[in-house]
């Protein structure tokens, strides 16, 4: 076969994105739907308008930092399940300090720069939490991670109804919103705050920075391809690993942080809106590659945005962006597991790539 | 609390405890031939959906219950088709299945939500069910918590009492040792991944057409039953019998959080509802500090009399995972 190894990747891309589509065009059919129309209207639901489409940017940021976070770990080889909880933790410390400090003297860039900076502690705490559970307890991060995802769920739904509670009853509405002048400042009408959006960018980038040109990248990544071997080469695995808990639950408690100063103003049970585990599938789709992560995290958040409107026009439930998401990934994996059985078995022909 | 509602509270949390038996057990069979199906959450989900779609539309409980394990044993057996013949993680696509199902579920269960469906027929065993105490405990139930029961048992003696369950334990721990004394490794990690999965399957059918009757989407309460049963296989050390301690141990928990709300006024009900979930993955800690490395430094510096007795205490408690445990086996 002549094909380069370029156009031979570009063709199982290809071959598993379809893959994907046609799965989830029989979900569609079986549901008695469209495919054409499901996909036609997620496409305008995402950039239909410039509402929509900032929209799109709004949901991206969160998502953003939450995978730059998840990429830390996973250069460590760890599942941070726990991330949806440090995105929670992170919401509640922005609530906190912005409570605390909101009838104060400071200005409020100052304030709204300490409320982000804590929501930035808040998730790296809860990360330290599930790093301690895993490197001396002995609990596999994927549980220790999820105990606390739930105890995040309890405590943000105990503040939410108990001591934070709007004035009159709690409601699953959320907090008393925060005055004006503490919102992240967004561009013109719409959602948008281009200071979330640099946020979320500088971010990646500077995971990209430190997991490709770094030495503390290039251990971050020994310790997690081999912890003994790296162990035995003088690499402090204990520090290395808990480091990349840190790092993680920041990146996740600035998501959480901009979701509540710049999205919601306020705090609500449901501020994680699932992106940490979102992010976790695009993690894995981009096979944990960093310079990936920018371009797929947009493309998620427009799916999201876009099935928003799916129960309006179609009567069909928004959860197909999640469908559509899921069978991308799980088609990738299969096809590059195909793949490497394809070249294990044709090795003349991979000989040629 | 009166002694008859306390009998019947306890009958209730046994009643509960039956999917979470199905889908504990399920799992510990599946880990004990050494593969990981960590696609239980959103199987359940899926799982308790369709059997409740199926159900209703052809009036048939059985085809429902069928419908479940079918699919319990499908994703199962994707799992283990990805990792031992396409070379895959199986904690990344058991966990890309476990959300992915979960959307499916509330995806094609969006026409069924809140539709009236048949149920599973309420059993009193006679005679048995007439025994003051052990009879509204253990013999008023439906046939699903009968089996649980049973299932506890059988599970227990088929994994040590058998030599089938002895091969069962060998390819968990020792594939390459198993396969030179004839043992068709593979085969048999495909065979008890489609067995554990139907099981993990079962539990949804228990809950949309018995424990809890019907289809409510995202709030039908089911999700993170799945998370619960996976952190109960280790808390049970792959024992079932251990397991299954777990699972009703978590379903009294739950069933306290019910209970005592009256008692707790400053405390949120939505808080109490939630507050099993964390505690149950927290036991993990108790079974897993005893193989930290640190533990046994301390240890070393106690006196004597105190060593003994905690290392006995944590002994009792600590869990090993079969030594091949998510590694796949290549068979040469």
């Amino acid at each position: 076969m002549i094909t380069s190894r370029w156009t031979q990747s570009l063709l199982f891309v290809l071959l598993a994105i379809l893959v994907a589509l046609l799965f989830t065009s029989a979900v569609l059919l079986m549901a008695g739907a469209s495919p054409v129309a499901a996909y036609w209207y997620i496409l305008k639901g995402a950039f239909g308008s410039w509402t929509k489409i900032a929209d799109v940017a709004v949901a991206w940021v969160p998502l953003l930092l939450a995978t730059s976070g998840l990429l830390m770990t996973f250069a460590a080889g760890l599942w941070n399940i726990g991330i949806e909880g440090q995105i929670v933790l992170g919401a509640i410390f922005t609530t906190w300090v912005l409570r605390v400090l909101q009838h104060s003297t400071l200005s409020p860039a100052v304030i709204l720069f300490l409320a982000i900076a804590a929501g930035a502690i808040g998730g790296a705490l809860w990360a330290t939490l599930a790093g301690v559970l895993k490197v001396y307890g002995g609990v596999n991060e994927i549980f220790g991670g999820l105990g606390l995802d739930f105890v995040a769920v309890a405590l943000i739904l105990w503040l939410i109804f108990g001591p934070w509670k709007r004035p009159g009853i709690g409601s699953m509405s959320g907090t008393e919103p925060f005055p004006q002048q503490l919102w992240l400042p967004t561009l013109g009408q719409s959602r948008l705050s281009l200071w979330a959006l640099l946020l979320g960018l500088v971010s990646i980038g500077m995971v990209y920075f430190l997991l490709s040109g770094t030495y503390f990248g290039l251990k971050l990544k020994a310790v997690g391809k081999n912890p003994r071997a790296a162990y035995l080469l003088g690499i402090p695995t204990t520090r290395y690993l808990m480091s990349a808990f840190l790092l993680s639950g920041l990146f996740a408690g600035l998501a959480g942080a901009v979701q509540v100063t710049a999205v919601y103003h306020r705090l609500i049970p449901a501020i994680s809106s699932g992106y940490g585990w979102l992010g976790l599938m695009v993690s894995m789709l981009i096979n944990f590659q960093p310079a990936w992560a920018a371009p797929v995290t947009l493309f998620f958040a427009a799916l999201n945005i876009g099935s928003i409107q799916l129960p309006i026009v179609l009567k069909l439930d928004s959860s197909l962006s999640g469908v559509l998401q899921g069978a991308l990934v799980l088609s990738f994996l299969l096809m590059s597991g195909v793949r490497q059985r394809w070249a294990h078995r044709h090795p003349q022909e991979a000989e040629h790539e | 609390m009166s002694s008859h509602d306390l009998l019947i509270g306890l009958a209730g949390v046994l009643f509960a405890a039956a999917p979470v038996v199905f889908a504990t057990i399920g799992e510990t069979l599946t880990e004990r031939a050494g593969v990981i199906n960590l696609s239980v959450n959103g199987t359940i989900l899926l799982a308790a959906m369709s059997s409740f779609a199926v159900a209703v539309s052809t009036q048939s409980i059985v085809l429902g219950f069928a419908m479940g394990m079918l699919i319990g044993a499908a994703v199962a057996l994707l799992v283990a088709y990805s990792s031992i013949a396409l070379k895959q993680s199986q904690v990344a696509v058991g966990f890309v299945l476990t959300l992915m199902a979960r959307d499916l579920a509330y995806f094609l269960g969006n026409p069924y939500m809140g539709r009236q469906g048949p149920r599973v027929q309420h059993l009193p065993i006679p005679v048995l069910s007439k025994i003051p105490v052990v009879g509204p405990l253990f013999f008023n139930h439906d046939l699903l918590t009968y089996f649980s029961f049973v299932l506890i048992g059988l599970a227990w003696w088929w994994v040590f009492r058998t030599r089938p369950g002895l091969t069962l334990q060998a390819i968990g721990e020792r594939p390459a040792a198993a396969y030179a004394r004839g043992a068709a490794v593979n085969k048999l990690r495909y065979l008890y991944t489609a067995l554990g999965g139907a099981l993990v399957g079962l539990a949804g059918p228990t809950y949309s057409l018995s424990v809890k009757a019907g289809w409510k989407g995202t709030i039908s309460g089911l999700d993170g039953i799945g998370w619960i049963a996976l952190a109960l296989t280790i808390f049970g050390g792959w024992d079932p019998v251990r397991g299954a301690a777990g699972a009703y141990l978590f379903a009294l928990l739950q069933w306290l959080g019910l209970v005592l709300q009256p008692y707790l006024p400053n405390v949120p009900s939505q808080v109490l509802q939630v507050a099993p979930f964390p505690l149950m993955i927290l036991t993990l800690l108790l079974v897993n500090i005893g193989n930290a490395e640190w533990v046994e430094r301390t240890l070393a510096g106690l006196p004597p009399d105190a060593r003994r007795a905690i290392s006995k205490v944590l002994r009792w408690m600590q869990v090993v995972p079969p030594a091949s445990l998510g590694v796949p086996f290549e068979e040469e």
